[in-house]
C-alpha cells in the first residue's frame, strides 16, 4: 500500500493522526509526518486517515 | 441474492454509504440518486478557498479541485446525476424520479441532507445569495468584488468562515445577527464575545440582536432594512440562517417520525420502516455518549461515521445476517478557519450548562484558548481555539471516555 498526502494541500487539521496514529503523526511543530510505505495490515485505518482529511489531501494506492 | 440497494442524495453521506456497502460486503447493484449535477464533492472549502480564490476557473475547474476521489469499489455504483426523488414508498420498495420514472429496490439509504432556510421578506430577490452547492459558489463569485458591501445575515459557523473569506478578498463585512453574539450557541456567550471582540479588531462588523425586516432597492437589493428600524446599504447579501432537511419525498409513509429529519434508531435504522437506514445531517439519532435523545448532528464528520454504521445495519437487514450490537457512539467534531483563527470541536458543547475557559487569555486567542463544557458537572464537549494539533488525540479520547 502506498500512500501520499498533498502537501500543498494538507492544512495540519490532525485528523489523520487521529485515525491512524502508527502512519500519520503531528510533530512538535505541529506539522504533519507519515510513512509512506504502511504494511497491509493497516489499511482499513489507513483509509478511514483519508477519509476524514477535511481537504481530502490523503491518496492511497495499492 | 443480488439486492439493489437505492441511496437517495449524491453528497458526502450518499457517496460513503455506497463505499461502505461495498465494504459491509454488499455486492448487489447500487444506484446513487442525486439533484446535483456533479459527482459528490467536498463542500467546506466553498466557503473559504474556492470563495477567496482570485483566478477565473471554471465550473469543471472549481469541480475538480474538491470532488471526492472514487474507491475502486464504487466504480460500478450507477450515478444518477441530475435526478432528483419526488416520492417514494417504502413499504412497496418503489420510488419515483422528477423525470417521471419508477425504479424498484430492495434496500434504501436515506441521505438527501439540508438545503438552506431562506428568510421570509419583503423586496428584491436578485443579489439574495445562498452557499451550500457548487453552483451557489459559481453565483456568488460571479458576482462578488472588492470593495463591495456585504451584509451577511447569521453568524453561524458558515456565516462567520464567508464573513471572513470575503473580508480577506476586500469586501466590506457586516454580520447580521438576531440572538447574541456569533456562534453563542455552540461556543457560549463568553467565548463568542471573545471572538466578536477578535474579528472586530480585524474590520468585521457585527450588528447583534437585530434581524432583517425586509430588502430595499430596484432589480437587486440595495438596501438592507433592520427589525430595529436602522438600515445597510448592501451591493450583496449571503444569507446563513440555518437548513431545513429534505423529507418531503418521504411525506408519504405515515410510519416515519420526520418531523425533524428522519428518526433513526441507535443503528441508523429508519424507525418506521423496515429495510431503511438513513445517513449524514438529515438522521436524528440517539447518541449514547451523552444521552438517548435523537439528534440530528449538522458536522462534516458525521457522514462518514454514520455512513458506515447504516451500511453494516442495511447489510444485515437485506442478507439475513447478524448486525452489530455494539452501541453506536460518534464522537462528534467539526473545525472551522476563521482569518487567523482555528476552532476544532469535539463532543456536543450545545449541550452545556457549564462553560469553562480552561487555558488562555480570551483577548489573545491567537495564543491558543481551551474552553471545555459541562452539563450536570460531567464533561460533554471542548472547544479548541488555535492549540497544536498534536493535542488533539487526547482531547478526543476524553470525550470518547464518555461512552457507557
Amino acid at each position: 500500500m502506498h500512500v501520499t498526502v498533498d502537501m500543498n494541500l494538507c492544512q495540519d487539521h490532525g485528523q489523520c493522526a487521529i485515525a491512524s496514529p502508527a502512519v500519520f503523526q503531528m510533530n512538535d511543530d505541529g506539522k504533519l509526518e507519515y510513512n509512506g510505505n504502511p504494511d497491509d495490515s493497516l489499511r482499513d485505518e489507513v483509509e478511514e486517515a483519508a477519509d476524514v482529511c477535511p481537504v481530502q489531501a490523503i491518496l492511497v494506492e495499492d | 441474492m443480488s439486492a439493489h440497494v437505492a441511496v437517495v442524495g449524491g453528497s458526502l453521506a450518499g457517496l460513503r454509504a455506497a463505499e461502505q456497502l461495498r465494504s459491509a460486503g454488499h455486492e448487489g447493484p447500487i444506484t446513487v440518486f442525486s439533484e446535483e449535477a456533479h459527482l459528490p464533492y467536498n463542500r467546506p472549502p466553498l466557503s473559504k478557498e474556492l470563495l477567496a480564490d482570485e483566478g477565473e476557473p471554471t465550473a469543471d475547474d472549481l469541480h475538480a479541485r474538491v470532488a471526492f476521489r472514487r474507491r475502486k469499489s464504487t466504480e460500478d455504483v450507477d450515478f444518477q446525476l441530475g435526478v432528483g426523488v419526488e416520492q417514494a414508498d417504502l413499504a412497496a420498495g418503489t420510488l419515483q424520479t422528477y423525470d417521471g420514472q419508477t425504479h424498484e429496490f430492495d434496500g434504501l439509504v436515506v441521505a438527501t441532507g439540508l438545503r438552506p432556510r431562506r428568510l421570509r421578506v419583503t423586496g428584491p430577490e436578485e443579489g439574495r445569495h445562498v452557499l451550500r452547492t457548487l453552483e451557489d459558489l459559481i453565483r456568488l463569485r460571479g458576482q462578488v468584488r472588492p470593495g463591495q458591501d456585504v451584509v451577511v445575515v447569521g453568524a453561524g459557523f458558515i456565516g462567520c468562515e464567508t464573513a471572513a473569506t470575503l473580508l480577506k478578498k476586500g469586501c466590506s463585512v457586516t454580520l447580521v445577527e438576531p440572538t447574541g453574539a456569533p456562534m453563542n450557541r455552540v461556543l457560549g456567550v463568553e467565548l463568542a464575545d471573545a471572538v466578536q471582540r477578535h474579528h472586530e479588531a480585524a474590520g468585521m462588523r457585527f450588528v447583534i440582536d437585530d434581524g432583517v425586516h425586509g430588502y430595499g432597492g430596484g432589480d437587486a437589493v440595495a438596501e438592507v432594512q433592520l427589525a430595529s428600524g436602522g438600515s445597510l446599504t448592501v451591493d450583496l447579501v449571503i444569507e446563513s440562517v440555518g437548513s431545513v432537511p429534505n423529507v418531503e419525498w418521504l411525506e408519504g409513509n405515515t410510519s416515519l417520525d420526520l418531523s425533524d429529519g428522519v428518526l433513526t434508531d441507535n443503528s441508523m435504522g429508519v424507525v418506521g420502516a423496515d429495510r431503511a437506514v438513513a445517513v449524514g445531517d438529515i438522521a436524528r439519532f440517539p447518541n449514547p455518549l451523552f444521552d438517548d435523545v435523537p439528534r440530528r448532528v449538522e458536522h462534516w464528520s458525521i457522514p462518514t461515521d454514520t455512513a458506515k454504521r447504516a451500511a453494516q445495519s442495511l447489510q444485515a437487514m437485506l442478507s439475513g445476517g447478524q448486525a452489530p450490537d455494539a452501541p453506536f457512539a460518534p464522537i462528534p467534531s467539526f473545525w472551522s478557519d476563521q482569518l487567523d483563527l482555528r476552532f476544532q470541536s469535539f463532543g456536543s458543547p450545545s449541550l452545556a450548562d457549564e462553560i469553562r475557559i480552561d487555558e488562555g487569555n480570551l483577548d489573545a486567542l491567537t495564543d491558543g484558548v481551551l474552553a471545555t463544557y459541562l452539563r450536570d458537572g460531567r464533561l460533554v464537549g471542548s472547544v479548541a481555539v488555535n492549540l497544536d494539533p498534536a493535542r488533539q488525540r487526547r482531547l478526543r479520547d476524553d470525550i470518547a471516555a464518555l461512552a457507557p
